[in-house]
């Protein structure tokens, strides 16, 4: 296994400012308010990063595919572009960009260091006030160069919405090849927009539902690889496995703790119905949350730790319930026309996202977490599985179509979808928080 | 639609389709088995062989949708399942437990483990030792039928009582 988060610490990041123009009084600056129901998309020119040859261009160009995928900016072409910037750390002429209403301006400049890191910096200008909204200076060592472009894309996305952006980060998936009745199943890790594949499974056991602990380290996952199927825990960076706890039955479902502590999951009852129970990882201690007669599974903490959101079918067909971590005050939360299954609670607190049948049809929601404010974001033929981003403001799911699944994310208009680019077929992705 | 449809009022044509589908699949794992299974012709299959069972007795029942009960056609067969096994008792069972794609996954997975629960609940209950019996779910990751409609779907939804922990 190749050491990819051992590197993180390479990179530095330093505020650069220019003096005279950052101290403008800042007033009617460019922002864009993401609560707003149906956002105009901003107009940006994010110019080629100056030195580095390839590498410029190469950076601007990962940065104005997140920006742009993220719906809330439209990258303007480069041939529409008027001044040639010379040099990014001086001001730019204003009137160049306005005239092509561009509203906020990207330059900036990579190059090498003596010792070997590579040195990226940018600036962000408001085209209109005529003035530097930020500007940042990062280094990195040569494998990270997708990830510098990764967090200055974030940094624009964080000045220009007021939330923080999400796309330094990572997704682990189900790859998946072969005949659909002998499909080959391989956990994977990615960059959130498909670059970066590597796998960490071989294919030999079926591999499913993996999901990232908060500290970015490590993997809850089921495989069949013992012949019964089981919930186990994965480093990444070592490739060390184990299974997580020492159960009689099918352990399934599994997902972390906030604290990454604990690992909640299903287990399956002697007399074929399943319920949840959390471990501590280390005093391996087990708490039951629920004991129903009944298919209760698909649990999934609030951001505080206080409750969980789980599916259960003990009231005829699947719904959501909400309870406290302790497993008190079990409560129906669902009650639309259709069935309810996986949900996940955002990283914000405020929503739960969720799977519906409904209609012979599969939709991606969110709902408030008592259940009211349902809305879908997506209806497809066979769709499931959300994840949030860590900002709490896209969705990524799979859908079948086509002889296999693939990533799909949508944002929480329900407006912009996007498809995420993988070599084979992909299903049960499972979103990292921001990396560090 | 309407072939499947007449083949599914047939429970011995059915059983002829699943046979088949078994000695494809497991003569690629275990070269073999191929000549074991007696593939010359299903009728040719040796009393108490594991080709006996999945021909002339009925290896898999069928279930409703987003359901886990034994159906009146299910009983039939396990019934017929449980007279055989408990003739030949020197098999060890391992019933897997099987969903259609029209669920999210981890609920399948469940719903594939109730399945088969139930499945071998009532093998017990016609005589067959617990000791010999073992579940296994695999939810909706073994389709043996693999279109996209209700035909496919119908097939897949199935407990497979499968003879010396061999898998289907």
């Amino acid at each position: 296994m190749k050491r990819f988060f051992a590197t993180l610490l390479m990179i530095g990041t330093v505020a650069i400012g220019l003096s005279g123009l950052a101290t403008l009084p800042a007033k009617a600056l460019v922002e864009i308010d993401v609560n707003k129901g149906n956002i105009e998309p901003l107009p940006i020119a994010i110019t080629d990063f100056q030195g580095g040859d390839a590498l410029g261009a190469e950076i601007s160009g990962i940065v104005s595919a997140d920006l742009k995928r993220s719906g809330l900016f439209a990258p303007i072409d480069k041939s529409a572009f008027i001044e040639k910037i010379s040099n990014p750390d001086a001001s730019p002429r204003f009137d160049d960009w306005k005239v092509i209403n561009a509203q906020a301006l990207v330059t900036g400049s990579v190059g090498k260091e003596a010792d070997g890191r590579i040195r990226a910096q940018y600036r962000l200008w408001d085209t209109f006030a005529g003035q530097q909204l930020s500007g940042e200076q990062f280094f990195a060592n040569d494998a990270n160069t997708r990830r510098v472009a990764h967090i200055i894309a974030d940094a624009i996305y964080e000045r220009l919405t007021g939330e923080k952006g999400y796309f330094d980060t990572r997704v682990v998936f189900i790859d998946e090849s072969g005949a659909k009745n002998a499909r080959k199943k391989r956990l994977a890790i990615m960059d959130q927009d498909g670059a970066n594949v590597r796998y960490l499974s071989d294919g030999r056991a079926i591999v499913l539902t993996p999901r990232f602990s908060p500290n970015r380290q490590e993997i809850t996952y089921m495989s069949y690889e013992s012949g019964q199927p089981k919930v186990y825990l994965l480093q990444i960076e070592t490739g060390q496995r184990e299974l997580v706890g020492n159960f009689p039955g099918m352990t399934f479902a599994p997902r972390f703790s906030p604290d990454g502590q604990k690992v909640i999951m299903s287990l399956l009852r002697d007399d074929g119905n399943s319920n949840i129970f959390a471990m501590h990882l280390r005093s391996r201690a087990t708490t039951r949350l629920t004991n129903s007669a009944a298919i209760d599974t698909s649990p999934s903490y609030s951001p505080d730790g206080s409750k969980v959101v789980f599916t259960s079918d003990r009231g005829g067909r699947a719904q959501i319930y909400v309870m406290g971590a302790d497993g008190s005050g079990q409560t129906r939360i669902s009650f639309g026309d259709g069935v309810y299954s996986t949900p996940v609670w955002s990283p914000r607190g405020d929503l739960i996202a969720f799977t519906k049948q409904t209609g012979g049809e599969f939709q991606i929601g969110v709902m408030r977490t008592d259940g009211s404010g349902e809305r879908i974001l997506s209806t497809g033929f066979q769709q499931e599985g959300p994840t949030w981003a860590p900002n709490g403001r896209v969705l990524m799911f799979f859908r079948d179509s086509n002889g296999g699944p693939k990533l799909v994310s949508v944002d929480l208009t329900g407006r912009n979808e996007q498809p995420i680019p993988t070599a084979n077929f992909a299903s049960d992705p499972a979103w990292s928080p921001l990396l560090e | 639609m309407g072939r499947i449809a007449a083949l599914t009022r047939n429970p011995v044509m059915i059983a002829l389709v699943a046979s088949l589908a078994i000695a494809g699949c497991a003569s690629k794992k275990t070269p073999n088995s191929a000549a074991d299974l007696g593939l010359s012709g299903a009728g040719a299959a040796t009393p108490g062989s594991a080709q006996d069972f999945t021909v002339n007795i009925g290896d898999r029942i069928f279930f409703d949708t987003d359901s886990s009960a034994i159906r009146a056609d299910a009983q039939t067969t396990l019934s017929r399942q449980a007279q055989w096994l408990n003739q030949y008792k020197q098999y060890a069972i391992v019933v897997e437990g099987h969903a259609d794609e029209r669920g999210t996954r981890e609920y399948n997975l469940a719903l594939g483990a109730r399945r088969a629960a139930a499945t071998r609940d009532f093998l017990i209950a016609k005589g067959v030792s617990a000791q010999r019996l073992k579940t296994i779910s695999y939810g909706k990751e073994r389709p043996v039928a693999v279109c996209d409609d209700i035909s496919c779907w119908s097939q897949n939804r199935r407990a497979v009582t499968t003879l010396g922990g061999a898998g289907s």
